[in-house]
């Protein structure tokens, strides 16, 4: 049982460290653009995401041995745009400010390369538990680096945290971050950043064992 | 509304420089991404891409004027839409391997891939999101290709010189090219305004 419980957590923090969908993996890089302009919605996104992720991983989990192999990726796509469209409406009840700004990109999370490559690496070979724990920590990876991008480019790009003045008024945003490179720009150096102490990491535990 | 010659040439400019689906409206990232290292097959995968969205943009436009909209069903547009996609790739790639060999043998291979590209299911989703008419987004999802076609292709030859260029380790593959693309988006983003 400890050993299970072990293996539950590897999976769920596979997911926001070592397998982290956007600066591991780099999937899904299209609403990690587009949508982080500010920190909340990097957070909205991100929670969209994670629910379509979670219900498509126990879902498919639940179904893997009914689905013949030849129609497997169909029937995926059929199962994650029913929970697409259980977000969009929801969110456009409920969240009807954050439901527009995020715009088109709540049913395109339909084609988010994420979301069915979780199902088809991971749903579909393993059990309903493992699948959504999966899905918690892959969701929360995408969710926490969405919103770190969010904050940064909120920050510089306008002066702002969570829609609160941050910077004095003497503070000149730069407002090339919340426009359309800045997604870029930061994205891509973040993600150099994070190789940069990746790597520098494995070096040092390389050390550790080597002395 | 109609459009003339005129306002057509102006939509092209909109559609491939002002709001190029990649550069401004982060559509097909992932492609422009992962597959475009070489000027050969990114232009062909821009090819296969027009090809398939301006078909795209025609059948999700009618059905969800003919079909979903009399039924009231416009909340089944996702899945709907992404049917059609996935269903007109398959046919496009079983009519080409039949009737247009040579074609696939230079496209076939890119078009499986186009089911997951974002900014085929992101053109009929904006065409139905400001209405436009049947030529209006027929015009979008060729002219977004285009677009689409032109990024990849400029990449893929900053890419080629990349390879020979000596970059930080850590920034090395991705990181350099989402820096790249940044600088390019700063370049397109002088077009805004121009129509």
């Amino acid at each position: 049982m400890s050993k299970n419980d072990n293996n539950l957590r590897g999976v769920f923090i596979n997911g926001i460290f070592n397998e982290n969908p956007i600066f591991r993996l780099v999937l899904g890089t299209c609403p990690t653009l587009a949508v982080t302009t500010s920190a909340m919605n990097g957070i909205g996104m991100g929670a969209a995401a994670t629910f379509v992720l979670i219900g498509s991983n126990v879902v498919i989990s639940l179904i893997r041995s009914f689905i013949p192999n030849k129609v497997r990726i169909p029937a995926f796509i059929v199962v994650i745009c029913t929970f697409v469209t259980m977000v969009q409406m929801l969110m456009q009840a409920y969240l009807p400010a954050l439901y527009d700004s995020l715009g088109i990109f709540i049913p395109l999370i339909v084609v988010n390369c994420l979301i069915l490559a979780r199902a088809e690496a991971f749903a579909a070979k393993n059990n309903v538990v493992r699948s959504a724990v999966d899905g918690v920590g892959m969701g929360l990876g995408f969710t926490l680096s969405l919103t770190l991008i969010g904050i940064i480019r909120e920050i510089i790009g306008a002066g702002t945290l969570f829609g609160n003045q941050l910077m004095g008024s003497g503070y000149e945003p730069m407002l090339l971050l919340v426009l359309a490179p800045g997604g870029f720009i930061v994205y891509g150096l973040l993600l150099g950043i994070i190789n940069a102490i990746g790597e520098r990491r494995k070096k040092n535990s390389k050390e550790v064992t080597s002395a | 509304m109609r459009l003339s010659e005129v306002g057509i040439l102006l939509f092209m400019v909109d559609c491939i420089l002002c709001n190029n689906y990649i550069f401004s409206r982060f559509l097909g990232c992932c492609p422009f991404l992962g597959v475009s290292s070489k000027v050969e097959t990114s232009i062909g995968m821009g090819l296969a891409v027009t090809f398939v969205m301006g078909l795209a943009s025609l059948f999700t436009w009618a059905v969800h004027e003919y079909v979903l909209m009399p039924l009231n069903l416009t909340y089944l547009n996702t899945i709907a839409f992404i049917f059609i996609i996935a269903s007109l790739v398959q046919f496009v790639e079983m009519f080409m391997k039949k009737s247009l060999p040579a074609l696939y043998s230079a496209l076939g291979i890119y078009l499986p891939l186009i089911t997951t590209n974002c900014a085929v299911l992101g053109a009929a989703l904006l065409n139905i999101q400001s209405s436009y008419g049947l030529l209006e987004s027929v015009l979008n999802g060729v002219f977004g290709a285009l677009g689409f076609m032109l990024a990849i292709v400029i990449m893929a030859g900053v890419r080629e010189r990349l390879e020979s260029s000596d970059i930080p380790l850590p920034f090395k593959g991705f990181s350099i090219s989402l820096v790249i693309a940044g600088m390019m988006s700063v370049a397109f983003l002088g077009f805004k305004g121009l129509v």
